[in-house]
């Protein structure tokens, strides 16, 4: 194991290298001047001329681009324009809501998923199952800037249950989590019915039957908890999703996290936030990946001595 | 089955482009500012939005762009993912060494991340946004292709015509890359619903299409301010943006089914 995980490891230094080095070239891809850019056409040359030094764009381009890798060694993303605060105090400031909207989103998908995907599975080509997944094909083509909209409506506007946006209480977190849980939610009971019919198949499956186990009980005793690996594994890849997914949904809900610190940071023209927003994702979305890789590693063998 | 049900979808959606615009007794962009926000009638079956315009002709304006935008993004993604893929899967060695690391950094990157950094920082419009959904979009097919150029280079006919001394673009272009193309075609089908999701997300967010040009997600944008009012500017772009994803979807789905006999169950 210890083998497979230096490898792992490894071979992810390269892409997070690969990671840094297109989020620094994203400011360079700035039509014009990117100080310009951000301090408008009204602003003097002086202006820009100063704020060109603070983000050092006067400087070779490899000065920049060591010293950007340099800070991010030391966890120093720069500083923001329109805060004038430093980039990594911002993300830590909104790091906590997304992650609350992120967890209570899976906890929605699998709570939502699994039990659809067993029911799906057991009743496998008959009534309940086309139920199922007709649900799930629509889950999977409703897009989450629709959904959110359409569960306002519906939760806000006509019933009053919930509020329609903001935080402060657990009723605020219930459409946001339900929107951006949703495709996951398809996804995962999909994978759930692929998964637990292939189990079903399975001779001990047959045999906990035969030595008297009810079918409720050899589905979830037996051929459920040994069609979970999979599952997991596609939770640990969807991370991304939901993480990418955060940014609609937090724009929809006016929900305080970094995909809304992230467009309004773009609507700034904020570019060190923007890096910075941009960054934090796509490595919390390296590592999660990293973690699934390892951890079907460790329940699969077979996977670490490929 | 699926593939008709797609079909029929995705043939409705094309005719709606093209004809619904000119058949429509309204103009997208006229304004009837005194009737702003009306609900469904019979002059106007989806009603009227914030501006007093007709959603339906907006609707039908807006399938352009959608269709427009899906067929460029996945025009180029696969052009340029055929090439890179092949190229790499073919030759091997250290061209495909370069050319996999840079699909795994660009693969490493969730969903349409790299897509919103990149229309941040070029700014918003339809070009910017087919050119970031492309940079994105190629690394898929380019996947695919190495894998499966990388097994035909192994093909008794790859090596017969090696042998008789065809060069390696005919070889590639000529026995190599149509060997992908059925699997090239499922993956465009279901790229064109990823391409018009990932188009809407960008102008409902504000960082694609550009009003007063109709796009549904720049509709649903706009009808975010009116849940309370007018729930009708959210819902109908929403039905037309769900139900073409799905039918790309059926589409690509039943012809997978058609091309793998193994998914066939």
């Amino acid at each position: 194991m210890a083998a497979y995980l230096v490898r792992r490891l490894l071979l992810t230094i390269p892409v997070l290298l690969g990671v840094a080095t297109l989020v620094f070239a994203l400011i360079h891809l700035v039509p014009g001047d990117p100080a310009q850019a951000m301090l408008g056409e009204g602003a003097s040359q002086e202006e820009v001329q100063r704020l060109r030094t603070s983000l050092g764009l006067d400087r070779p381009l490899l000065a920049q681009y060591t010293g950007f890798l340099g800070g991010l060694v030391r966890g120093d993303l720069g500083t923001s324009f329109r805060y004038n605060t430093p980039v990594t105090q911002q993300i830590t400031s909104r790091l906590g809501n997304t992650a609350k909207l992120a967890l209570a989103a899976m906890l929605v998908a699998i709570l939502f998923a699994v039990p659809l995907g067993i029911i799906a599975a057991v009743f496998r080509g008959r009534a309940p199952d086309h139920a199922a997944m007709t649900l799930a094909l629509a889950g999977i083509s409703m897009p989450n800037f629709w959904l959110g909209p359409l569960l306002a409506i519906l939760f806000a506007v006509y019933l009053g249950w919930l509020p329609v946006s903001g935080t402060g209480s657990l009723a605020h977190l219930v459409l946001p989590a339900v929107t951006l849980g949703a495709a996951l939610s398809a996804i995962l009971a999909r994978m759930t019915r692929a998964s637990l019919l292939e189990e079903l198949r399975e001779l001990y499956v047959l045999a906990a039957r035969a030595r008297g186990l009810s079918g409720a009980r050899a589905v979830l005793r037996h051929a459920f908890r040994n069609s979970l690996i999979p599952v997991v594994t596609i939770i640990g890849l969807q991370f991304g999703a939901v993480l990418t997914g955060t940014i609609i949904t937090e724009t929809i809900f006016a929900w305080p996290g970094l995909g809304r610190l992230l467009i309004q940071a773009i609507n700034f023209r904020d570019y060190p936030l923007v890096q910075g927003c941009i960054l934090f994702i796509a490595v919390t979305y390296v590592v999660m990946n990293l973690l699934t890789d390892l951890t079907y590693g460790l329940l699969d063998p077979r996977i670490r001595y490929e | 089955m699926m593939v008709k049900v797609g079909g029929f979808i995705v043939a409705l959606a094309v005719a709606l482009a093209l004809f619904g615009p000119s058949l429509s007794p309204y103009d997208p962009s006229t304004q009837e500012l005194a009737r702003r926000l009306e609900g469904p009638s019979l002059q106007h079956p989806f009603g009227l939005d914030e501006l007093g315009r007709d959603i339906l002709t907006r609707i039908a304006s807006g399938a352009r762009i959608s269709l427009l935008v899906g067929l460029a993004v996945v025009s180029v993604s696969s052009l340029a993912g055929m090439f890179f893929g092949s190229v790499a899967g073919y030759f091997g060695g250290r061209v495909d060494d370069v050319i996999s690391r840079v699909i795994d950094v660009l693969m490493a990157f969730p969903g349409i991340l790299l897509a919103i950094a990149l229309v941040a920082v070029l700014g918003p419009s339809l070009v910017n946004v087919v050119l970031a959904l492309s940079v994105i979009g190629w690394v898929g097919y380019a996947r695919l292709v190495r894998g499966q150029a990388l097994r035909a280079r192994e093909f008794e006919f790859v090596q017969a015509a090696r042998a008789l001394g065809a060069g390696s673009p005919r070889i590639v272009l000529r026995h190599v890359l149509p060997t992908t193309l059925p699997s090239v075609v499922v993956q465009a089908t279901l790229g064109m619903a990823g391409a018009i999701i990932a188009e809407a997300s960008l102008s409902f967010l504000g960082l694609g299409v550009q009003p007063p040009t109709p796009s549904w997600g720049t509709m649903l944008d706009a009808g975010r301010a009116h849940l309370f009012d007018a729930p009708h500017l959210t819902v109908f772009p929403g039905v037309a943006i769900a139900l073409l994803v799905l039918g790309f979807n059926f589409l690509g789905d039943g012809l997978r089914d058609r091309v793998d006999p193994k998914m066939q169950r």
